[in-house]
């Protein structure tokens, strides 16, 4: 089995131990063991709830900082679509693009003009492959890895393109080339990312080999830079910005549908709703004529990235502003030359939920797990560390909890034994 | 072979919300049980339509699954109106579905066609007024 690294982790000596992160795990990865939460390799698909949800920040995101810009001869920065809506009264792109460029790096290259390039190139991919509807978009690293370990079934039905950021990253790179004549490990691609799951598809990337981008940012540590940097910029700034409309609306939910020009589509967010229109495709439950199903596991879509510093929805109402008055699109393919947007290795089902190797084996195992199930309270409280009863009865088959774990089973055991204690002692 | 595995359900009268539990939950077993996705995709999907029936035409009913090591078989028996010509009944659009029930996007007169796509056999017995039992089977 193909296990990834996840970028989500745990500071130790923060961890209280308590039930919060087990319960809003969307994959029930986390087990409390020992009073701390235990992540399980392979099951995590980095959404961030976890984070979201901790009262005592015991859970973060690994990343990049911005002094690996001393790696390398020359650095592009790539802002995230979601980070133009972080900042409160910016009325041009520009402005941000050029405090981007003056805290460190050579050249800034927008994922949201990538952006536009992949609409592009997913309209077309869409119109060519009927047999696949509806396609599910692989923009956000958390759906495609929750689509690998939880619907086997849909794993064909992903689009097998690259995401706008590795796209930018390509670009980015190839123009530097061009323009400073460095050899590209020479040049830093910087991803400035609001999410962890994004992190974590760069150094573990899907459908390719190697990534495009070198460094993850995220863009709550350069915020505050970011935020001392612009009024110097709102004068007189460069003219960087090289997308439109279409290409800034990917930081928010339906914004990837409305580059699609298609009534056909389905957008949802939030990881709850995500999995719900996943098990409603899985059971053929939309309409046959479905084209393209987008999926954002934060709330609001990227704006909504744990990563990001403005609340999902005042973020979403300044990328509406900000985008009144773009052109529908001003990066377009024919600008770029020669790219590669297609996925170059396959992304398959990993089975991290499997009991056994054979179905005779799983289903013993299950009956067991049944039976053991039924002699749990059922209260789901979490107190014997796995989110549910049923799952504390799979830990135990698993043989990696007991059933003493549990402390309502515990209670009955002391009150039994006191109890025959008490029935020893009248008889001495 | 001998049936290694049994799963009961009761399906509730006429509440569409609740319509796709069994499956759902069928779903679930059969993925952590390591059987290949293929399978699972006809058994969600024949179940799933299953279950609307017996909502819309039969006020509920049980279903029960068994899983062997080559064959997971379904069995959905109500004790509803019967279906009065099962050949008919079988034809792609073809439904007795109430205004009530077509008016939720439900009883488009695919749910039987389906069920018979998605099974390696299917079986119907039917009698008016005493009930129906769909039996399924899909190979693994």
């Amino acid at each position: 089995m193909d296990h990834y690294g996840n970028s989500v982790y745990l500071i130790e000596n923060l961890c209280k131990g308590c039930t919060n992160c087990i319960n809003r795990c969307p994959t029930q990865a986390i087990r409390v063991r020992n009073n701390k939460a235990v992540i399980t390799p392979g099951r995590c698909v980095d959404c961030g709830e976890c984070i979201r949800i901790c009262p005592h920040h015991a859970k973060k995101a690994k990343r990049d900082f911005i002094d690996a810009t001393d790696k390398y001869k020359y650095t592009v920065a790539l802002p995230a679509p979601s980070l133009c809506a972080q900042f409160n009264n910016l009325e041009d792109i520009n402005i941000l693009l050029s405090a981007i460029k003056s805290i460190g790096f050579d050249d800034v290259f927008e994922v949201s003009a990538a952006a536009e390039i992949v609409s592009e190139e997913s309209r077309k991919y869409i119109a060519s492959h009927k047999e696949q509807w509806p396609l599910i978009s692989t923009a956000c690293p958390t759906v495609v890895r929750l689509v690998q370990v939880r619907f086997p079934n849909l794993c064909d039905n992903l689009l097998p393109l690259i995401t706008p950021a590795e796209l930018a990253g390509e670009l980015a790179r190839k123009q530097a080339v061009e323009k400073t004549g460095l050899k590209p490990e020479e040049i830093g691609i910087f991803f400035l990312s609001p999410c962890a799951s994004k992190v974590t598809s760069v150094k573990n990337p899907i459908g390719m080999e190697k990534s495009n981008i070198d460094e993850v940012l995220a863009i709550k540590d350069i915020y505050p830079i970011l935020l001392a940097e612009l009024p110097k910029f709102v004068e007189q700034p460069e003219d960087l910005s090289r997308s439109g409309k279409i290409g800034l609306s990917w930081g928010i939910t339906g914004g990837e549908v409305g580059g699609l020009l298609s009534d056909a589509c389905v957008a949802a967010d939030g990881i709850e709703n995500v999995i719900h229109v996943l098990e409603d495709l899985e059971d053929d439950k939309f309409s046959q004529n479905l084209e393209f199903i987008e999926l954002n596991a934060c709330n609001g879509g990227c704006v909504g990235g744990v990563m990001n510093v403005e609340n999902p929805f005042a973020a979403k109402a300044k990328m509406q502003h900000l985008r009144k008055y773009l052109p529908v699109a001003a990066a377009r393919s024919d600008k770029y030359g020669e790219y590669n947007v297609n996925w170059t290795s396959e992304v398959e089902y990993q089975p991290v939920f499997e009991l056994a190797d054979n179905l005779k084996e799983s289903m013993e195992k299950m009956n067991r797990i049944e039976e053991l199930t039924k002699e749990l309270p059922g209260l789901d409280c979490g107190c014997c560390g796995a989110p549910t009863c049923k799952a504390h009865a799979e830990d135990i088959v698993k043989g990696i909890a007991r059933k003493q774990d549990c402390i309502h089973v515990l209670r009955e055991y002391i009150h039994k034994l006191s109890e025959d204690i008490a029935e020893l002692s009248e008889g001495i | 072979m001998a049936d290694l595995m049994e799963l009961n359900y009761v399906v509730s009268n006429e509440d569409f919300t609740r319509a796709g539990e069994a499956s759902s939950d069928v779903k679930k077993k059969l993925k952590q049980l390591g059987v290949s996705p293929e399978a699972i995709r006809k058994v969600a999907i024949a179940l799933y339509e299953g279950e609307i029936n017996m909502i819309i035409h039969a006020y509920g009913g049980k279903i029960k699954v068994t899983i062997s090591e080559d064959a997971i078989t379904l069995i959905l028996a109500d004790k509803g109106p019967g279906i009065a010509d099962v050949e008919k009944a079988m034809q792609a659009g073809y439904s007795t579905a109430p205004d009530k029930v077509r008016s939720l996007g439900f009883g488009a007169g695919m749910g039987l066609p389906n069920m018979k796509k998605n099974s390696d056999r299917m079986d119907i017995q039917t009698e008016l007024g005493v009930g129906t039992t769909v039996t399924m089977v899909i190979n693994l």
